[in-house]
C-alpha cells in the first residue's frame, strides 16, 4: 500500500541523520586540525593548485587525484601557457627584477591573460605603462579572491610581495581565480562596462526603462553570449574545426567521440569524425557536407558562445545566410593547402561570397583561422601568403583591420585550437593567441533590448504535446511568458506559453538570444519561417513594395529592370522582382550618378524598387537595423545587399 | 490546330475557320482573338418561353452563335477560353445585341472574323497549325520545403501544383523531426507527380534542385514505386532527368532549362530557344551595353535607324485592348523584318516571356552601337 504513504513529503533527511557522519565524508582535516596549522599539511584537495603555484604542475601530483584524464590535459595545457607567457613577460619587460616564482603565480592569478599580466607586473611596480591594447576590448571582471587563494597565500610564504599587491590596490586589480578548466562556471565575471546597453534616444514607452533595468538585473551576473557563425568555402574544414574544439572542450563525451571515429572508419571517411559532431543527419554524414546551420553552445573564460556552423556548400548558402543573420562575430575558415586555398578563394569560390555577405549582414568582427596548416608544413611563408591576400580582400569588403584576426591552426590534429601550439614548427614562428582566446576576445555587441519586441522565426517545429514551438533570434526588445505576440505578416496572434534558450526555460528573454517559443492559440499553418513575431501594440511595417539601396557585387549578368531575384530577409526567403532603378549612385559618396539608368554594372551601388509576390514584414534600416537588411540573390549568386530605405504601400 | 477554311481578302480583312484539337490550342486561340472581332461557334444557351397562358419554361438548347467580342478570358488551369459579347446575329432564340459567352471547345470548331488580319495573327495561325509536335516536358523544381510541378508545352508552363512544406530545421538531438518532414515532404511531391503528369504524352520529366534535394527525391520516388508497385512509375524510370537550378522558384526553371543535356533533349521546345535569346540579350548587355536596349522608346530610335538586329517581343503586347497601340507594335516587327531583322515571338506563359514583360515586354539586339540612345534616359514610363 505504498501509495498511502506520503511518499512525496517524506523527510528523507530525518531518516538519513547521521548518514554523512558515517559515509562519503572524510572528515580528518575538516575537524580536527585547527586553522593555524593547516599549512603544514598536505592537502589533497588543493595540491595540485598550491603545487603548480609554486613550481610546475607535476604529473605524479595530478595522478594521485582520482579526478580523471582531463585535468591532466588541463594541466599541460597550462604549463603550455604558462610558458608562453613567461616568455612574453621576459620579451616585453626584459629587465627585470622578479624571481620565476613570482611571475609564475602572478601569471596564474591572472589566468594567463597576457596583457592582466603585464598590466598587473607594471602595477605592481608603480611604472606608469603605455597600455599596449585598446582597454575597452576585453570587458574588465573583477571577482572577490576565494577562499582558495587564501589558503594558497598561506602554503606559499614567498609570494608576500604579491599578497601585498592585492591590498594595495584591489579595485584597479583584474584577477580570476584560477579556475579548474577554461570552461567551468566558476568565477562569475560581472561586468563592469556599460556599453552593451544601447541608448535609446526617443523612449516611446514607459516601460522600456524597466526592461532594460530588468535586463541588467537578469543579464548583469552571466556570461555574455555571443552568437559566432563559422563561414568558408566547402572542404575548408569548418565542421572539423568546430567539431575539435567542442570535444576539447569537453561538451562532447569520449563515448560518443569513440562511436563517430568507428562509424566514420567504417564509411571510409575517418577525417569526418569531428564533423559528426555538427553534422547529424545520416545525409549529411554519407555525403561529407554540412548542409544546415549546426548549432552548439560552449563557454570560454568570458563568453558563453553559440556556434553555428554553416555549410560552405555553393547549393546551400540560403541557409548559411539564414544563420549569418542571426550571428554576432564571423569566424572565416579558409584551407592553406596549396591549391584549395586559390580554388575557394577565387572567383566563384565561397569564401569571398562568405565574406562579403556575413559584412552586408552586419558582421564587423571577423577571425580568419587558417586551417589545415599542417598539410604545408606549418610554413609561415603560406600563412603570410594568405594573410597577405585575405588582408587586402577583407578591406575591400568592408572590415576594419584592428578587427580581424589571423590565427594559424589545425582542425583535425586540433593544433592552437584550445591550447597553445605545441608542434615546434609551428612555436617557431608564431606566438599569438590560439582560437579559444580569439573567440574569448570578441567583442559582444549592443543588445537593443529597449526597443519594440521583434523576433524572426527560423524553425517552426513540434514541441511537446500538442503545442508548437517556433525558434529565432530576438532582434530588439524583450519578451516574457504569457506575452501577447502578433505575428505577421499575416496579422495572427498568440501567446507565450513558455520560453527557453537552449533547452533551459526562462521567463523573459532579451535581444540577442536565441530563444525557443511554445505559442498557443494560433495554428502551425498560419505560421511559416521568416515570419516576424512582434509586440501587438508597436507592429512591424507589412509590405509588398519598398525601395533599398543595394550594393552590387561582383555579378556576371548585368541588373536590369524586372530581373527575378530571391530576396533573402532573415530566415525569410522569397521571389521577388526588381520593378523599378531609380537612380545609380556613387558607390563611395552615395551622390546621385544617373537617374533611371538602364541597367546596373558590377560593383555600384543604386536605390531600386522591389516587388515581392506577397507581402512581408521587414523594418526600415534606419529604425531597425537587423531587419532593415536584405540580400539579393539570383541563379545560385548573390547579386547584391541592399538596406531597406523606405517601404512603399 | 485544323485550319479549316481561311478567307482573307487583300485589304486583311475576312474570316477564317479553326478546330482547336489539344489544350495549347486556346493559348493561341486567345492571341489571335482580340477585342472587337466577331466570333461564330456553337454553344448551349438557356432559353426561357412563355406559353400563352403566362408559364414559362427554361430550356438548354444547343445553337450557334456569332458575337462581337469585349471581353477575353483564358483560363490556364483548365486551358480554357471565355469570350464575352453581344450576340450580332439573330436566330430563333436569341435576341440581337443579347450578350452571350462563349466557351470555346476542343474539337469543335470555331469561325474568327476580323476587321483587319495582320501580320502578327496569320503567323499565329500558321505555327499553330503546324503539325510537327514538340516535345512536352514536365519539371519538377523543389528545394527542400518548396516544389513546383509544371508542366511544359511548346508555349506554355503551367504550374500543376505547388507544394510549400515547413520542415523543420536539424536540431541537436533532434534530427527525427526533421527527416520525417522531409519523407513527408517528399510524399506530398511524389502524389502531385502522379496526379498531374500524365507519362503518356511527356516525353521527359525534369527534377530540378539544388544541392542533392534532387537525388534524394529521386530516390525516394522509386523506392516507393517498387514498394507500392507502381507500374507506371517504373516503366518511364528512363524519362526522369536530375538537373541542377538554385532553389525551388518557379523562375529557376529558366537554369534547370539552359542545362546542356536538357536542350538536347528538348531542343524543338519553344521554351528552351527563348531562354536561350534572352540569356544573349543579357550577355549583350554585359559586354556592349550601348548595343542592347529595352523599352518602346528606344527600339523605336533604334528601327528608325535600321539598327535592329534581333528583337525579343513578348506575345502579351499584341493583346492589348488598345488597337492603335497593337499596330504600333505590328508596325515595329514589320520593319524589323523588313530590315532583315530577327523577330522572336515570347509566349509571356514561360518563364523568359513572364521576365521580358518585367522588363518592359520589348527588347532588342543592335547591329552596331548606338551611345546616342543611352543619353536619353528619361525613358521609364
Amino acid at each position: 500500500m505504498s501509495r498511502h504513504r506520503d511518499v512525496r513529503n517524506m523527510d528523507y533527511s530525518e531518516d538519513y541523520d547521521g548518514y554523512d557522519d558515517i559515509y562519503g565524508h572524510s572528515v580528518d582535516d575538516d575537524y580536527y586540525i585547527s586553522p593555524s596549522n593547516r599549512q603544514f599539511l598536505y592537502n589533497r584537495e588543493n595540491a595540485g593548485q598550491s603545487r603548480s603555484g609554486e613550481v610546475y604542475p607535476m604529473e605524479q601530483d595530478i595522478q594521485e587525484e582520482d579526478e580523471t584524464e582531463e585535468e591532466l590535459k588541463l594541466m599541460e595545457m597550462d604549463k603550455a601557457k604558462l610558458e608562453s607567457c613567461m616568455d612574453q613577460v621576459r620579451t616585453t619587460l626584459s629587465p627585470l627584477h622578479m624571481s620565476r616564482q613570482e611571475i609564475v603565480k602572478i601569471i596564474i592569478d591572472n589566468k594567463f591573460e597576457i596583457d592582466k599580466i603585464i598590466n598587473y607586473i607594471l602595477n605592481t611596480q608603480r611604472t606608469m605603462p603605455t597600455d599596449r591594447r585598446d582597454k575597452g576590448v576585453v570587458p574588465t571582471t573583477t571577482i572577490i579572491p576565494s577562499g582558495e587563494n587564501e589558503n594558497e597565500k598561506v602554503i606559499v610564504p614567498s609570494n608576500t610581495n604579491i599578497i601585498k599587491g592585492f591590498e594595495i590596490d584591489p579595485a584597479t586589480l583584474d584577477s580570476i581565480s584560477r579556475s579548474q578548466s577554461p570552461n567551468s562556471g566558476r568565477g562569475t565575471p560581472v561586468v563592469t562596462s556599460n556599453s552593451e546597453i544601447a541608448e535609446e534616444p526617443k523612449l516611446r514607452k514607459k516601460d522600456r526603462k524597466t526592461t532594460e533595468a530588468l535586463y541588467k538585473k537578469e543579464r548583469g551576473e552571466a556570461r555574455e553570449h555571443l552568437y559566432m557563425i563559422v563561414i568558408g568555402h566547402v572542404d575548408a574544414g569548418k565542421s572539423t574545426l568546430m567539431g575539435h574544439i567542442l570535444y576539447a572542450m569537453g561538451q562532447v563525451n569520449q563515448k560518443t567521440m569513440h562511436k563517430y571515429e568507428q562509424e566514420s572508419k567504417k564509411l571510409g571517411k575517418q577525417s569526418f569524425m569531428y564533423a559528426w559532431v555538427l553534422d547529424e543527419t545520416g545525409e549529411e554524414r554519407t555525403r561529407g557536407i554540412t548542409m544546415d546551420v549546426g548549432r552548439c553552445q560552449f563557454e570560454t573564460k568570458t563568453k558563453m558562445v553559440t556556434l553555428l556552423d554553416a555549410p560552405g556548400h555553393k547549393d546551400f548558402i540560403p541557409n548559411m545566410i539564414s544563420g549569418a543573420a542571426q550571428a554576432d562575430v564571423a569566424l572565416l575558415v579558409v584551407d592553406a593547402t596549396r591549391g584549395e586555398f586559390e580554388t575557394g578563394f577565387d572567383f566563384g569560390g565561397q569564401t569571398r561570397e562568405h565574406a562579403l555577405l556575413v559584412r552586408s549582414l552586419g558582421v564587423t568582427q571577423l577571425a580568419v583561422a587558417v586551417n589545415k596548416l599542417d598539410t604545408v608544413a606549418w610554413s609561415q611563408d603560406r600563412f603570410e601568403e594568405i594573410i597577405g591576400k585575405m588582408k587586402s580582400f577583407l578591406r575591400q569588403a568592408g572590415f576594419k583591420e584592428s578587427d580581424v584576426t589571423y590565427v594559424p591552426c589545425s582542425g583535425l590534429t586540433g593544433e592552437n585550437l584550445v591550447k597553445k601550439p605545441s608542434e615546434s614548427e609551428l612555436m617557431t614562428w608564431y606566438n599569438g593567441p590560439c582560437l579559444l582566446e580569439v573567440i574569448d576576445s570578441f567583442r559582444p555587441p549592443a543588445r537593443p533590448v529597449s526597443k519594440p519586441f521583434r523576433l524572426s522565426i527560423n524553425d517552426i517545429f513540434k514541441g511537446i504535446g500538442s503545442a508548437f514551438c517556433i525558434s529565432g533570434k530576438v532582434e530588439t526588445g524583450a519578451l516574457n511568458v504569457g506575452d501577447k505576440v502578433l505575428i505577421c505578416p499575416n496579422k495572427e496572434t498568440a501567446t507565450v506559453k513558455s520560453l527557453a534558450i537552449d533547452e533551459l526555460s526562462q521567463a523573459v528573454v532579451f535581444a540577442g538570444d536565441q530563444a525557443t517559443v511554445t505559442l498557443s492559440g494560433i495554428d502551425m499553418q498560419n505560421v511559416s519561417v521568416g515570419n516576424i513575431l512582434c509586440d501587438p501594440q508597436d507592429p512591424v511595417q507589412v509590405t509588398s513594395k519598398f525601395e533599398a539601396r543595394i550594393v552590387v557585387f561582383n555579378i556576371r549578368v548585368p541588373i536590369t529592370k524586372g530581373c527575378n531575384v530571391v530576396l533573402h530577409h532573415q530566415s525569410l526567403e522569397e521571389p521577388a522582382v526588381i520593378c523599378k532603378l531609380v537612380a545609380e549612385l556613387n558607390k563611395s559618396t552615395g551622390e546621385q550618378i544617373k537617374k533611371h539608368p538602364r541597367f546596373l554594372q558590377k560593383n555600384t551601388s543604386a536605390i531600386v524598387e522591389v516587388q515581392m509576390s506577397k507581402l512581408i514584414a521587414l523594418e526600415l534600416y534606419s529604425e531597425c537595423k537587423e531587419l532593415g537588411r536584405v540580400m539579393l540573390r539570383q541563379s545560385g549568386v548573390t547579386i547584391a545587399a541592399g538596406l531597406v530605405t523606405r517601404i512603399i504601400s | 490546330m485544323k485550319l479549316v477554311a481561311k478567307n482573307v481578302t487583300k485589304d486583311g480583312e475576312g474570316d477564317v475557320t479553326l478546330v482547336p484539337e489539344e489544350p495549347e490550342d486556346m493559348w493561341h486561340a486567345y492571341n489571335l482573338i482580340s477585342d472587337g472581332d466577331s466570333v461564330r461557334s456553337t454553344t448551349i444557351r438557356k432559353v426561357q418561353t412563355e406559353s400563352s397562358t403566362g408559364s414559362s419554361t427554361s430550356s438548354r438548347v444547343r445553337t450557334t452563335l456569332t458575337i462581337s467580342v469585349e471581353s477575353i478570358d483564358f483560363d490556364t488551369q483548365a486551358c480554357m477560353l471565355r469570350l464575352k459579347g453581344k450576340n450580332i446575329e439573330e436566330n430563333q432564340f436569341v435576341k440581337m445585341n443579347a450578350y452571350h459567352t462563349l466557351e470555346l471547345e476542343m474539337n469543335r470548331k470555331f469561325s474568327l472574323r476580323k476587321a483587319e488580319w495582320d501580320t502578327i495573327s496569320l503567323e499565329r495561325i500558321e505555327m499553330a497549325c503546324d503539325p510537327t509536335k514538340s516535345a512536352d516536358v514536365a519539371a519538377v523544381i523543389m528545394h527542400e520545403g518548396l516544389a513546383h510541378v509544371c508542366l511544359i508545352t511548346s508555349s506554355m508552363t503551367l504550374v500543376r501544383a505547388k507544394i510549400d512544406v515547413n520542415i523543420p530545421r536539424k536540431r541537436k538531438g533532434f534530427v527525427a523531426q526533421h527527416e520525417k518532414g522531409l519523407q513527408k515532404f517528399y510524399d506530398t511531391v511524389l502524389q502531385a507527380i502522379l496526379r498531374h503528369i500524365n507519362f503518356d504524352i511527356v516525353k521527359c520529366i525534369l527534377i530540378c534542385s539544388p544541392g542533392f534535394v534532387r537525388d534524394q527525391f529521386f530516390e525516394y520516388l522509386f523506392q516507393m514505386a517498387v514498394k507500392t508497385d507502381n507500374k507506371i512509375l517504373l516503366e518511364n524510370k528512363g524519362k526522369f532527368m536530375l538537373v541542377h537550378s538554385s532553389s525551388g522558384f518557379k523562375h529557376s526553371l529558366r537554369e534547370a532549362l539552359q542545362d546542356p543535356a536538357v536542350i538536347n533533349k528538348i531542343s524543338d521546345t519553344k521554351a528552351a530557344g527563348e531562354v536561350k535569346a534572352l540569356e544573349n540579350f543579357y550577355t549583350v548587355l554585359q559586354c556592349e551595353p550601348s548595343k542592347a536596349f529595352y523599352g518602346k522608346k528606344h527600339i523605336e530610335k533604334a528601327i528608325e535607324a535600321q539598327a535592329v538586329e534581333s528583337l525579343l517581343i513578348s506575345d502579351k503586347l499584341f493583346r492589348c485592348q488598345d488597337v492603335k497601340l497593337r499596330k504600333e507594335y505590328v508596325q515595329i516587327i514589320d520593319s524589323v523584318r523588313e530590315s532583315g531583322g530577327e523577330v522572336k515571338i515570347f509566349s509571356s506563359l514561360h518563364i523568359s516571356g513572364e521576365q521580358l514583360e518585367q522588363l518592359t515586354g520589348i527588347a532588342a539586339i543592335l547591329r552596331f552601337p548606338m551611345p546616342e540612345l543611352e543619353e536619353d534616359s528619361d525613358e521609364e514610363a
